[in-house]
């Protein structure tokens, strides 16, 4: 069995034994509920082997939301350490617990809760915006849902069996070459990101293709609702992007397996070319993660102002100039790593032109909420809270982009708080918006609005209490990463920001009672119309869920906002026919495929060579097999249809 | 607010901005234009191996460089065997596409044993360099060559494996469209290899032959 | 989708090539492809222009490729082919170029002189 032995698994310390458990019981409980309830052929038909992207976009929310719990627990473990690891306390948690768990935080946050949320939400809303029945490539959307959620599974087993990395979320060589990392944790690390970056890649493709050649007859490109633009974008710079980080983990795991000299220290190998490649892929990234939720407060804002979007076309040019800076800006995450200050002055510069295109997007988000009649619903608070704070963190990015203030700055907590600033700003508040704002067409019933609040002010208050102390320690020198300080001065700081998570911990129940809330007390909250928010894209002009194949007649689109337009004109006779439409049959291909390499990954981790061949062999079989097969559709037949359409357009019209 | 103000013209793109409201495309351009995408990424992949080949070329820690390992006779003949596979895999193309199965079986039989014959060839030149101490754990340089030039050839290795299924999927159900679709894609991949091939061998061999 | 079922109208033409395009294409494939051989092994090109001469003999078989095997054309439909086949260019150039021009700036900045002549090849 390769390096796997019971020792693998942390007997010996208290915290991770504890957590373990915690996370074994609590698995093992919730598949035990499922098998007594008798839910499994429910399970495995509606959902498991599911290819339709709004079920797809659901269960990648549904994972997001559980790995935000995973990742946020780490966080506040990190809190509470620094808030009392003054002076010469050493706080509880050692520091090789403390580096997994900053490690872990990090890699958890962006691969496995921020991905994602963003896909689930583009998946589920792209297809429907855009006026068509699914996504160009269902199957491989599905194969990337499930080899995300294998990745996700890689990293918390981690947890129980072994150790994570202690690199910090990047793992940088030297520290992550087999010399000084000679455990399990960095390959824990590097197979399941290359595992979930493969379902990204494909998911990207499959979106770029689906904007790009599937739309309803008469959505021109400058017809498209501005969040299929960031879609398409934000997908654009996954393709672009994640191959590059498929090779450099590629060349770190031939390092570390194979004993080549990438990026050792020895045998002319260069850390520093890891460093460069790495963030040729991790500024497109950020943008990856912040365009789509620029595109989710460009709809919430029109539709709760009441108005058109503001500047239609500068908002998709803007779009489009960030795809292509976001590019040239890479070296600014390492101004202080030896190049000379032309290579500086250079990138510096772009970084500072990169948020050019940025601001035209605020201005016509503030030109469209401007005499507007603003409806504060939940959205909209998010929206303004985005505004504000990724506003702030926006400057402080641009001022470490001058590289001389950089030098002071750099992997200092003022870095960490910019990072979080921009990042919980955008991404997360942005999330938030869309889960609120699309929860009832995905499930039929609207949040709860109350809690929806709660959680936001949670969330607001709690950002900033717990951020802006570290923008202050930053400046006055502590760096990031620290397991405990000698300078009793800062303690203070860390204490507010240590009540600062404990206030988004509030948030963040907020939002869990929020949905246990909904759900029981749904049917007083029921959307019946398909319309709750009164929107102007065609989403809304669907039943709240839509009909497995989105439109029973695909809308012929004459203009942007074409929901809102149809609403204008007024009802329009049904057809009087309706043609037979065809759906893609269910598959367990992605099921099958993920399994095959969660089993391949976990015996590459542990050098179990025969399980990793078969595990591969097996993978590739199934890539066979399924090919091989002719796929089947089903069929809906005309009369099904007008049956649907007569009580959608019932329903609709009260 | 008029149903007008939609159609927004860009100045100088305006026709292409202006257009794309046919409608969903047929099945063929979207699966076309989907894996067309994926070769881009796969592209987008190696180019970032290329740079670090580049960057690790002069990285011999003492060991033998590129003018000592190189033998221009070998890669010519690969390079000859790749691009007239590519072409075989052209003809095969055609000939599916006018329902001529013989033609078809022929052409991609060609092209089975010409990639077949690169890639016997690439592993024989792998094995002699390592017998002679020149693996990829000598060095960076070697490293970043092994596993540059590697990737392609398992690609060419996957490629021969998808051909083999493609040919006996043919076979099995026919030239249907589905089946067209993906030799379509086995075609565009085939090419896009030997494209990748004509940069290994002026930046890696040419470049470092001298 | 329906799609199986509809005749698509322009199925065999649009295998826009046959079996001159191929033939051609291999010809001046093969052409440039000689030329490389030669002018990085015999001296007919002034030695410091070999490198650039390789780069643009390289370029053009590419080029070859692209238009010949794969039907890369400037029509209306192929709009979105070539948008992104000039995107992943560029990328792929920024990612190769910005990777030499930073490593090497990296290498002057931080190694002592020795090692630097040492690297020259």
């Amino acid at each position: 069995m390769g390096k796997l032995s019971w020792s693998a698994i942390p007997f010996d310390q208290p915290i991770p034994m504890a957590a373990s458990l915690l996370i074994t019981v609590g698995v093992f409980a919730v598949l035990g509920l499922v098998t007594w309830k008798g839910w499994w052929p429910y399970l495995w038909r509606e959902w498991l082997t599911s290819v339709d992207h709004k079920r797809i976009g659901v269960m990648y929310v549904l994972l997001a939301l559980v790995l935000l719990l995973r990742g946020f627990i780490d966080a506040i473990m990190m809190r509470s350490q620094l808030a009392i690891a003054a002076g010469g306390a050493q706080g509880y948690l050692p520091p090789e617990h403390y580096d997994q768990i900053f490690s872990a935080h990090g890699t958890i946050m962006i691969f496995f809760m921020a991905m994602p949320f963003l896909v689930g939400l583009m998946n589920f809303v792209v297809p429907l915006q855009l006026g068509v029945r699914d996504v160009a490539f269902p199957v491989l959307n599905a194969i990337s849902f499930w080899l995300t959620a294998s990745g996700a599974l890689l990293v918390n087993v981690s947890l129980v069996v072994g150790e994570f990395a202690r690199t910090g979320w990047l793992a940088y060589p030297p520290l992550s070459e087999l010399q000084f990392s000679p455990g399990v944790g960095v390959d824990y690390y590097l197979w399941s990101l290359e595992i979930s970056g493969i379902g990204t890649l494909l998911a990207g493709i499959n979106m770029v293709t689906t904007i790009l050649k599937l739309r309803a007859p008469g959505m021109t490109y400058m017809r498209m609702p501005v969040f299929c633009w960031t879609s398409l974008c934000s997908s654009m710079l996954i393709v672009a992007a994640f191959p590059v980080l498929t090779a450099t983990f590629g060349m770190l795991l031939l390092d570390r397996y194979a004993g080549m000299h990438f990026f050792t220290n020895d045998g002319g190998g260069n850390f520093m070319m890891y460093i460069n490649l790495i963030w040729i892929w991790g500024h497109p990234e950020v943008y990856i993660l912040a365009l789509p939720a620029f595109g989710i407060f460009s709809e919430v804002i029109a539709t709760f102002a009441g108005k058109q979007l503001f500047g239609y076309r500068s908002m998709v040019l803007a779009t489009l100039a960030i795809c292509v800076l976001s590019f040239m800006v890479w070296l600014h995450h390492f101004f202080t790593m030896g190049a000379g200050a032309d290579v500086n002055a250079v990138f510096g510069i772009m970084s500072m032109i990169i948020a050019i295109p940025t601001g035209v997007k605020l201005f016509n988000w503030l030109f469209t909420l401007y005499q507007g009649r603003i409806r504060f619903e939940v959205p909209v608070l998010w929206a303004i809270g985005f505004m504000v704070t990724f506003a702030i963190g926006g400057m402080t990015g641009v001022l470490q982009a001058v590289p001389p203030a950089d030098f002071v700055l750099h992997n200092s907590l003022f870095l960490v708080a910019h990072f979080h600033n921009v990042i919980i700003g955008a991404v997360l508040f942005g999330a938030m918006a869309g889960y609120y704002y699309w929860f009832p067409k995905a499930f039929g019933f609207t949040l709860d609005r109350r809690l929806g609040v709660v959680s936001f002010w949670c969330w607001l208050v709690g950002f900033y209490l717990a951020f802006m102390p570290l923008y202050a320690l930053g400046l006055l020198g502590m760096t990031r990463r620290m397991q405990h300080y000698a300078d009793v001065t800062w303690q203070p700081y860390l204490i507010v920001a240590e009540v600062g998570a404990v206030v988004i911990l509030c948030g963040i129940a907020a939002t869990i009672a929020q949905l246990v809330v909904s759900i029981r007390t749904r049917e007083q909250r029921r959307d019946a119309t398909g319309d709750p928010w009164n929107g102007r894209t065609l989403e809304w002009s669907t039943t709240s869920p839509p009909p497995s194949y989105n439109f029973a007649v695909l809308p012929q689109v004459d203009s942007l906002d074409a929901f809102w337009v149809m609403k204008q004109r007024g009802p329009v006779a049904p057809p009087e026919h309706y043609q037979s439409i065809e759906v893609p049959r269910n598959s367990p291909n992605g099921f099958v495929t993920a399994f095959f390499a969660v089993v391949t990954g976990f015996a590459l981790i542990w050098h179990i060579w025969w399980m990793a061949i078969l595990g591969l062999a097996c993978a590739v079989l199934t890539l066979l097999v399924f090919g091989w097969m002719e796929r089947h559709e089903d069929e809906v037949s005309g009369e099904q249809l007008a049956d649907a359409e007569r009580a959608r357009l019932r329903a609709a019209s009260p | 607010m008029s149903a007008h103000m939609g159609t927004a013209e860009l100045p100088g793109l305006g026709t292409t901005m202006a257009r794309g409201g046919e409608g969903p495309a047929p099945v063929r351009i979207v699966v076309g234009y989907g894996f067309w995408i994926f070769l881009l990424s796969d592209i987008i992949m190696f180019s970032a191996l290329f740079a670090s080949y580049a960057v690790l070329s002069g990285q011999t820690a003492g060991g033998p460089s590129g003018r000592e390992l190189f033998e221009l006779r070998h890669v010519g003949i690969e390079t000859l065997c790749l691009l007239f596979s590519s072409y075989t895999c052209g003809l095969g193309l055609l000939a599916i596409g006018r329902r001529q199965l013989r033609g078809f079986y022929l052409a991609f039989a060609i092209t089975f044993v010409l990639g077949a014959t690169f890639l016997g060839l690439e592993i024989s030149e792998f094995v002699g360099m390592v017998t002679r101490g020149a693996g990829p754990s000598r060095s960076a340089f070697l490293s970043a060559f092994f596993s540059l030039v590697g990737l392609h050839g398992a690609h060419v290795t996957a490629g021969l494996l998808w051909l083999s299924f493609m040919v006996a999927q043919t076979a099995a159900r026919g030239p249907r469209d589905f089946v067209r679709r993906r030799l379509l894609c086995f075609s565009l991949f085939w090419h896009a290899l030997d494209i990748i091939w004509v940069a290994l061998l002026t930046l890696v061999y040419l470049m470092g032959a001298r | 989708m329906m799609e199986e079922h509809a005749r698509q109208p322009a199925d065999e033409d649009e295998h826009s090539g046959s079996i001159v395009t191929y033939t051609v294409g291999l010809a001046f494939a093969l052409l440039l492809t000689a030329a490389s051989f030669i002018v990085s092994q015999t001296g007919l090109l002034w030695a410091p222009g070999v490198p650039a001469g390789l780069a643009v003999l390289a370029i053009a078989q590419m080029g070859v490729h692209l238009v010949f095997f794969l039907h890369i054309s400037t029509g209306p439909d192929n709009t979105n082919n070539v948008l992104a086949l000039a995107f992943g260019v560029l990328i792929a150039m920024l990612v190769v170029g910005g990777s030499l021009w930073i490593m090497a700036n990296l290498n002057t900045n931080m190694l002592p002189a020795s090692a630097i002549m040492e690297m020259q090849r």
